[in-house]
C-alpha cells in the first residue's frame, strides 16, 4: 500500500467564497458559515450530509468546537491541524484517508477571517501572539513579521542569484493583471513595475506592493469519495496528490533561505499524482509576498533554482505569459484574509471546472495549488485534475 | 533508569541561557555526542537527539547571512537592521548589527557578537568588522 492508491480517490464537489474584500459587520464565524453553506449547496448536499470537518483559526486554539456547534453538525472525523496558511491544503490528505476508510462520507473544509475590518486589530493580535506563540530568540530583535522574515529570504535570493527588486515587482504586476480579469478581486487598479519599485518600503527589499493584501473573507470546499462525486451536480475535481512538509517555525531556524520545504511537499504530491511540473496546466502559489512566488516556482520544479527571476520577467506569469500563475490575482491582488491557502485551492478548482470567465485558462485539466504557512515554515502542495486525468 | 523530576536547582536551557546573557555572557551549546554546535539552546540535540548538550563560549565571530531594514517612523526611533548571522561555529541566529546605519549592513560582512544588558536583561547584538567572508 502506498499513497498513490489514494490518487483520485476523493474529489472536490463543492466550493464557495463569501465576503472576500471587506465585510464590515460580520464575524469570522459568520463568514465561515456563509461560505460553508454555499459550498455544501454547490456540492448538491445538505449540511446534515456533512460528517467530516476540517478547519483552523489564527486566533482560537480550539476552533473546531465552536464551528461544530455553530453549524449544528456531528462529525465523525475532525482535523483542526494548524500549520498556518497552508492548513486548508494540508487538510486534504488526512480527509482522503478518513473518506477511504469509511470514517466519514463528506468532509467540509472551511475558514473565515475579518482581518481587515475586525476591531480587534493586527497590533493587538501581534501582542497576544508574543505570549501564546513565543519566539524568544527572534522577538527581542523586533522583526516586523511576517514581512521581515520574507524580506530576509528575498535578500538572500538576491545575493545568491542576482534576483532584483524589478523581478519581485514582476510578480506583483502579473498578479494585478490577473486580478483585472477577476471581478471578485479586491485590487484591480493598474499597477506598473515602477509603481511597485516606488511604493513605501516595509522591510527592505520588500515594499508594501510586494506584500499581500489584508482583507476579510471566507472560503470552503467539500470533499467526497470519487464515486459519489460523479453523481453530484458539479464536475468533480479529483485530488491526485497532496504532500505537507514543515522544517522550521522561525526564519532563523530555516536551513537555507533560498530552498523551502515545498521541495519536499511538492515531491510527495507529484509522486502520489504520478505527474510533474511540466504536466501542470494552471498554477496557484501562495503569494503572501512576491518572493514566495519565485521560491515556489523553483522549489516546485517550474524552473531551476535561482532562475525564477528570469522566468517571471517580461510578463512570464501574467495573462498571456509562459505559465498561468495565480489566475485569481493571488494574495497580492485578489484576497488575503489572514490565511490564503483555501483560496488558492478554490481558484484551482474553478479553473478546472472551466468557470473562470475572462481569466479562464483554456483546456485546463491539471492544476497545482500550493500553500505556505508561518514564515516559510510550512508547505503543502496539492495536485488536482479533471476526470480526464484519472 | 530515567527519572522525570528535575533537580530543584536545575533550570531549563532557556532560563540558563537568559541568565548567562543577563550577566553579559553569550553562550551557545555543543552536543557532547555528535560534537555539533547548537543555537538556539535546547534540552536535546536537534542533530542527533542526544540529551548530552553543554554550554560553550563561542568565538563571537560570524558572517551576515541575510539582511533587512525594518522601516519605522523617525518619531518611533527610525529604521533598524535585522540580520541573520552565521556563527563561525555553524549555528545561525537572528540579531542586529548596531554600529553602522541599517543600509550599511551587507550579506557576507564579518561581524562580532557582544551582549547588551538593558534593565537587567541581556540580548546578543553584533558589530561590523572590516572585511567580508572569504
Amino acid at each position: 500500500m502506498n499513497l498513490s492508491t489514494l490518487r483520485g480517490s476523493a474529489a472536490i464537489a463543492g466550493v464557495a467564497t463569501f465576503g472576500c474584500g471587506e465585510a464590515p459587520g460580520f464575524s469570522e464565524m459568520e463568514l465561515l458559515a456563509r461560505s460553508a453553506h454555499a459550498a455544501v449547496a454547490d456540492a448538491g448536499l445538505k449540511m446534515s450530509d456533512i460528517d467530516g470537518l476540517c478547519t483552523a483559526s489564527v486566533g482560537s486554539t480550539m476552533w473546531s468546537m465552536p464551528v461544530v456547534e455553530y453549524l449544528g453538525i456531528r462529525p465523525t472525523f475532525i482535523d483542526s491541524t494548524m500549520v498556518g496558511g497552508s492548513s486548508f491544503i494540508a487538510h486534504l490528505l488526512p480527509a482522503m484517508h478518513a473518506l477511504q476508510s469509511g470514517q466519514c462520507n463528506a468532509v467540509l473544509v472551511c475558514y473565515g477571517s475579518t482581518q481587515r475590518t475586525s476591531t480587534f486589530g493586527r497590533r493587538e493580535i501581534a501582542q497576544a501572539r508574543r505570549w501564546m506563540d513565543p519566539q524568544p530568540y527572534e522577538t527581542p530583535y523586533e522583526p516586523f513579521n511576517p514581512p521581515s522574515a520574507y524580506a530576509l529570504a528575498a535578500s538572500r535570493h538576491m545575493h545568491q542569484y542576482g534576483t532584483t527588486r524589478r523581478d519581485l515587482a514582476e510578480v506583483a504586476v502579473a498578479a494585478r493583471r490577473w486580478a483585472q480579469l477577476n471581478p471578485e478581486a479586491f485590487m484591480r487598479d493598474p499597477l506598473s513595475i515602477d509603481d511597485v519599485l516606488a511604493a513605501r518600503m516595509v522591510s527592505d527589499p520588500l515594499s508594501v506592493r510586494d506584500c499581500c493584501l489584508v482583507t476579510d473573507g471566507g472560503g470552503a470546499y467539500v470533499l467526497v469519495r470519487a464515486e459519489r462525486a460523479k453523481d453530484l451536480p458539479r464536475p468533480p475535481v479529483y485530488v491526485l496528490g497532496n504532500g505537507t512538509a514543515v522544517w522550521n517555525r522561525q526564519i532563523s531556524a530555516m536551513p537555507d533561505l533560498t530552498v523551502t520545504a515545498a521541495t519536499q511537499s511538492g515531491r510527495e504530491a507529484y509522486a502520489m499524482a504520478g505527474l510533474g511540473a511540466k504536466d501542470m496546466d494552471v498554477v496557484q502559489l501562495y503569494d503572501a509576498f512576491t518572493i514566495n512566488t519565485l521560491l515556489f516556482l523553483e522549489d516546485l520544479g517550474f524552473c531551476k533554482k535561482g532562475e525564477a527571476g528570469a522566468f517571471v520577467r517580461d510578463g512570464g506569469i501574467a495573462p498571456g505569459g509562459r505559465l498561468p500563475v495565480n489566475t485569481n490575482g493571488g494574495g497580492l491582488s485578489c484576497v488575503h484574509p489572514g490565511m490564503y491557502g483555501i483560496f488558492a485551492l478554490i481558484e484551482a478548482v474553478r479553473q478546472l471546472r472551466g468557470e473562470c470567465g475572462d481569466r479562464q485558462v483554456a483546456g485546463a485539466h491539471t492544476a497545482i495549488a500550493h500553500g505556505n504557512g508561518g514564515t516559510l515554515s510550512s508547505q503543502s502542495t496539492a495536485v488536482l485534475g479533471t476526470a480526464a486525468t484519472l | 533508569m530515567s527519572t522525570s523530576t528535575p533537580n530543584p536547582a536545575e533550570l531549563g536551557t532557556l532560563a540558563q541561557h537568559q541568565a548567562q546573557l543577563s550577566q553579559g555572557q553569550f553562550q551557545i551549546q555543543k552536543c557532547q555526542t555528535c560534537s555539533q554546535h547548537i543555537y538556539f539552546p535546547r534540552e536535546i540535540c536537534p542533530h542527533c537527539g542526544s540529551d548530552d548538550v553543554a554550554f560553550v563560549t563561542p568565538s563571537g565571530l560570524g558572517t551576515v547571512y541575510a539582511v533587512t531594514t525594518v522601516r519605522r517612523k523617525p518619531a518611533e526611533g527610525g529604521d533598524y537592521n535585522v540580520s541573520l548571522i552565521d556563527l563561525d561555529e555553524g549555528p545561525r541566529l537572528m540579531s542586529r548589527v548596531t554600529d553602522v546605519p541599517p543600509e550599511g549592513v551587507h550579506i557576507a560582512q564579518r561581524v562580532k557578537a557582544h551582549v547588551v544588558v538593558t534593565e537587567g536583561r541581556g540580548v546578543v547584538m553584533f558589530t561590523a568588522l572590516n572585511g567580508v567572508a572569504p
